[in-house]
């Protein structure tokens, strides 16, 4: 189970203006700006949850997503997965860097992450090398990688790609080869950032029809950001909708949906029902 | 299934064993581009090559510099270049994590069970640029021979003391420009001084650039404790034991360069870039 | 004018964002100008009778190295340029109707001048208020620095040349990458980065002179001090144009055949 109890978040960032004189200016003074990314977040994902965490650009997913991976601190609050503290903000301020070592360590072991827009296989060498790394990076006992690649082989269809260095990918390819990258040590929680952005409709298929098929028979909990309301369709059983910093709506696909509005439509005017665009 | 799991990751795969799986992709990654490799490799080479030339030209001219002649200025030369070049192929992910930093790349690498620097150093390491530890080896041999000093065992310990001190050092301050990225983006330029510059300018002793470097090679970023004292000690200018075993203070400058760096690492996770 | 002038603003813009690292550009090449005159001052300390400058040409020869480096150095690229070769989005270029090979020129130059324009004030202006032994002295007299001036402009376009040559070679090698840094160092060598070419024994430095590196910063470096003068001078003015001239010519040619050879392999 994941829980967010009144997470907020800032970040300073330097203020740049347009022009020769604010060039100039900037030279010797730079002026900050503070940014909330997240004012008081809350939520609570249980185990096995399929959800899609949906907003504009800039309304905080991935800032959500960094502090559910332990690798943003948040300003205040409290995150807690699987009955353990991954964040309290509102306690004793600071481990000391040993602890928070640890801590990230074996927090960072029951996830998984796939970054649509990032890769995390080796450019060069065939795809089996990176899965080998990742068993030594994983500590993944031999009986455990095996099975599970077995599996995954299986189910996104790998079999003829793991011998092909990533660079031979086509982009739907590597993208069943990231989502089983991130599967190897068996997670418990998947995070999906875009995991179809620019893909072909019959790759888009088969991640989704994977990603279901995960959650069905390993009770894995998925969150996913995206833009395409496809995939929230397919997917998300329970809809988070994030905007300005905020949870603005938390409900189901049916709850938002008006009859016979496709899925864009509805998303636009969820977004122009809550000003967040 | 989980639990199961964690008894059995108690076995956990050894950070050497994993550094060895990163070298061994590294490496069949590099050899897909075997022309580049090769054309890296020679032009590495000739990077230190032409500094060796220009060295010999200088003393073709003038027999000896502050009463340093070509040979001892060829063994300080050499071993200072074979401590760069060791640090720099090792340590080719802390000069590049800059690059990791804005790309973004450096959240992969936190998200993996797996201490920070190990990940970074196995990212990257520059094999080609052993042509250049193969150079100064040879350049350091033959100063061994031609030079007039009369080798003892200490003298032949404080030279492997030279060339281990020296790359430590190095590594340290590769690691301070590694946690000084995490606050600046971009400025760091100046921060080569103390890594190619010292390389380069490295090639004399530092006490012919003058008092003040001296000084400070020896105070603030300690150099010269690699170079200067060590070698007085190995040419028989200075008598003094304890002149040899100086390179393992130098090393102590990994020390503040780690507490940077977790510094830098405690900044990024509450900032986010 | 009105184009040209916002375009300078632009660039200027630009480049005071870059202030940091202009910041820090500057202080590593005053750090190795320094060095390298106390190296030289150490040399020269211990056998004045051979050492073929005066120690002010030295220092003067040094200075403007280091605050030209991003205008003369034969390993200054432009990364835009590089990329579109690595890219192949060079492609989108070569559909233009512009001579890609004018293009580039323009460009490197333009962005050499600037690299070097934000940099050179603030070590020039240190290097004149130094200590004597240090200092930057004044042009030997107001013809040298007239020639200085015009040289120095020579130098730019011959080094802009060259590296041409480099980038084109890219249409034509995929290894490109491992060429430029396989040859940087020795170009640097041969420009007289390392040690200014009096320093090169006899013999070589005589070859050398007449390479095309040499008219890179040799040439108007030494001019500015008086150390290079009369005929020999002239020599090395007419070798700048000679240069200029053989380079973009061999750049033209062989960018024409690039062009043809891309079309026809379409990228």
């Amino acid at each position: 189970m994941i829980t967010m109890e009144n997470v907020c978040k800032s970040y300073r960032v330097a203020k740049r203006n347009a022009g020769f004189r604010e060039a100039c200016k900037a030279l010797f003074h730079r002026e900050y700006e503070e940014i909330q990314a997240l004012k008081d977040i809350s939520f609570t994902i249980r185990d096995g949850e399929m959800v899609g965490y949906i907003g504009p650009n800039g309304a905080g997913k991935s800032s959500t997503i960094k502090i559910l991976s332990g690798i943003l601190t948040p300003d205040s609050g409290k995150v807690t997965i699987n009955g353990r503290v991954l964040w309290d903000m509102g306690g004793r301020e600071s481990l000391s860097y040993r602890r928070e070592r640890y801590r990230r360590i074996d927090h960072v072991r029951q996830i998984g992450v796939v970054f649509g827009q990032r890769s995390q296989l080796w450019w060069d060498v065939p795809v089996t090398d990176s899965y080998e790394l990742l068993k030594d990076i994983y500590s993944i006992p031999d009986s455990v990688y095996r099975k599970n690649l077995e599996e995954l082989t299986e189910s996104l269809a790998l079999r003829e790609l793991l011998r092909t260095p990533a660079r031979q990918l086509s982009l739907g390819q590597r993208m069943r080869c990231e989502i089983a990258a991130s599967l190897l040590h068996s997670p418990d929680i998947l995070f999906l950032d875009e995991p179809t952005i620019g893909l072909d409709a019959v790759s888009k298929l088969s991640v989704r029809d994977f990603v279901k098929k995960l959650n069905r028979e390993r009770h894995t909990t998925v969150i996913l950001t995206t833009h395409d309301m496809q995939d929230i369709e397919a997917l998300a059983s329970r809809i988070l909708l994030i905007g300005k910093g905020q949870i603005l709506m938390d409900g189901t696909l049916a709850d938002i949906r008006k009859d016979a509005a496709t899925m864009d439509e509805t998303l636009a005017q969820l977004y122009k029902t809550y000003e967040i665009t | 299934m989980n639990h199961e799991n964690q008894i059995e990751q108690n076995k956990r795969t050894g950070a050497l064993r994993l550094y060895r799986r990163y070298l061994s992709i590294l490496f069949r990654s590099k050899m897909q581009y075997k022309k580049s490799f090769f054309m890296l490799f020679v032009g590495s080479f000739l990077a230190s090559f032409t500094i060796f030339l220009s060295v010999y030209f200088m003393f073709r001219r003038f027999p000896q510099v502050k009463g340093y002649t070509f040979q001892e200025v060829l063994l300080c030369y050499s071993i200072v270049l074979m401590s760069f070049s060791l640090a720099e192929i090792w340590a080719r992910g802390l000069e590049a994590f800059p690059g990791m930093v804005r790309r973004g790349e450096f959240d992969r690498v936190m998200l993996r069970p797996r201490s920070l620097l190990l990940q970074i150093l196995g990212t990257q390491c520059d094999i080609e640029r052993f042509s250049r530890v193969l150079q100064a080896l040879v350049i350091l041999l033959y100063a061994v021979r031609t030079s007039s000093i009369p080798w003892t065992p200490l003298k032949i310990a404080a030279v492997f003391f030279m060339l281990t001190g020296g790359c430590v050092l190095f590594s340290g301050i590769f690691l301070i420009q590694a946690a000084m990225s995490f606050f600046f983006l971009d400025g760091l330029e100046f921060t080569n001084i103390f890594t190619f510059g010292l390389n380069e300018h490295g090639k004399y002793p530092v006490d012919i650039y003058g008092k003040g470097v001296l000084w400070v090679l020896t105070y603030i970023i300690p150099f010269a404790l690699v170079q200067y004292y060590p070698l007085l000690y190995v040419l028989g200018r200075r008598q003094e034991l304890w002149y040899a075993f100086l390179p393992f203070a130098a090393a102590l400058f990994l020390i503040p360069g780690y507490l940077l760096w977790r510094v830098g690492v405690r900044h990024y996770k509450s900032s986010g870039s | 004018m009105k184009k040209y002038i916002s375009y300078f603003r632009m660039w200027l813009v630009m480049g005071l964002q870059y202030r940091a690292a202009a910041f820090g550009g500057v202080v590593t090449q005053f750090f190795w100008g320094f060095m390298e005159i106390a190296a030289m001052h150490a040399f020269h300390a211990s056998n004045p009778a051979s050492y073929p400058m005066t120690m002010e040409a030295t220092c003067s020869y040094i200075w403007f190295q280091q605050a030209f480096i991003a205008m003369l150095s034969a390993r200054v690229f432009d990364g835009e340029i590089l990329e579109s070769v690595r890219s192949g989005n060079i492609a989108y270029e070569l559909c233009r109707p512009v001579r890609i090979y004018d293009l580039w020129f323009f460009r490197s130059t333009a962005s050499r001048l600037s690299g070097a324009g934000l940099r050179c004030i603030p070590i020039l202006l240190v290097a004149v208020l130094l200590p004597e032994s240090y200092r930057l002295s004044a042009p030997a007299g107001p013809g040298q620095f007239a020639l200085f001036l015009l040289t120095l402009a020579l130098a730019v376009l011959v080094s802009v040349a060259y590296i041409m040559l480099i980038y084109i070679s890219g249409l034509y090698t995929v290894s490109s990458d491992g060429l430029r840094r396989l040859c940087s160092s020795l170009m640097d060598f041969l420009t007289g980065g390392y040690i200014p070419l009096p320093f090169f024994p006899e013999k070589i430095r005589r070859f050398l002179e007449l390479l095309p590196f040499a008219s890179m910063q040799n040439v108007p470096l030494r001019i500015y001090s008086g150390d290079l003068s009369g005929t020999a001078m002239y020599r090395a003015i007419g070798l700048q144009v000679f240069w200029l001239v053989t380079l973009v010519a061999v750049g033209r040619v062989l960018c024409r055949g690039a062009e043809r050879k891309l079309m026809i392999q379409g990228g």
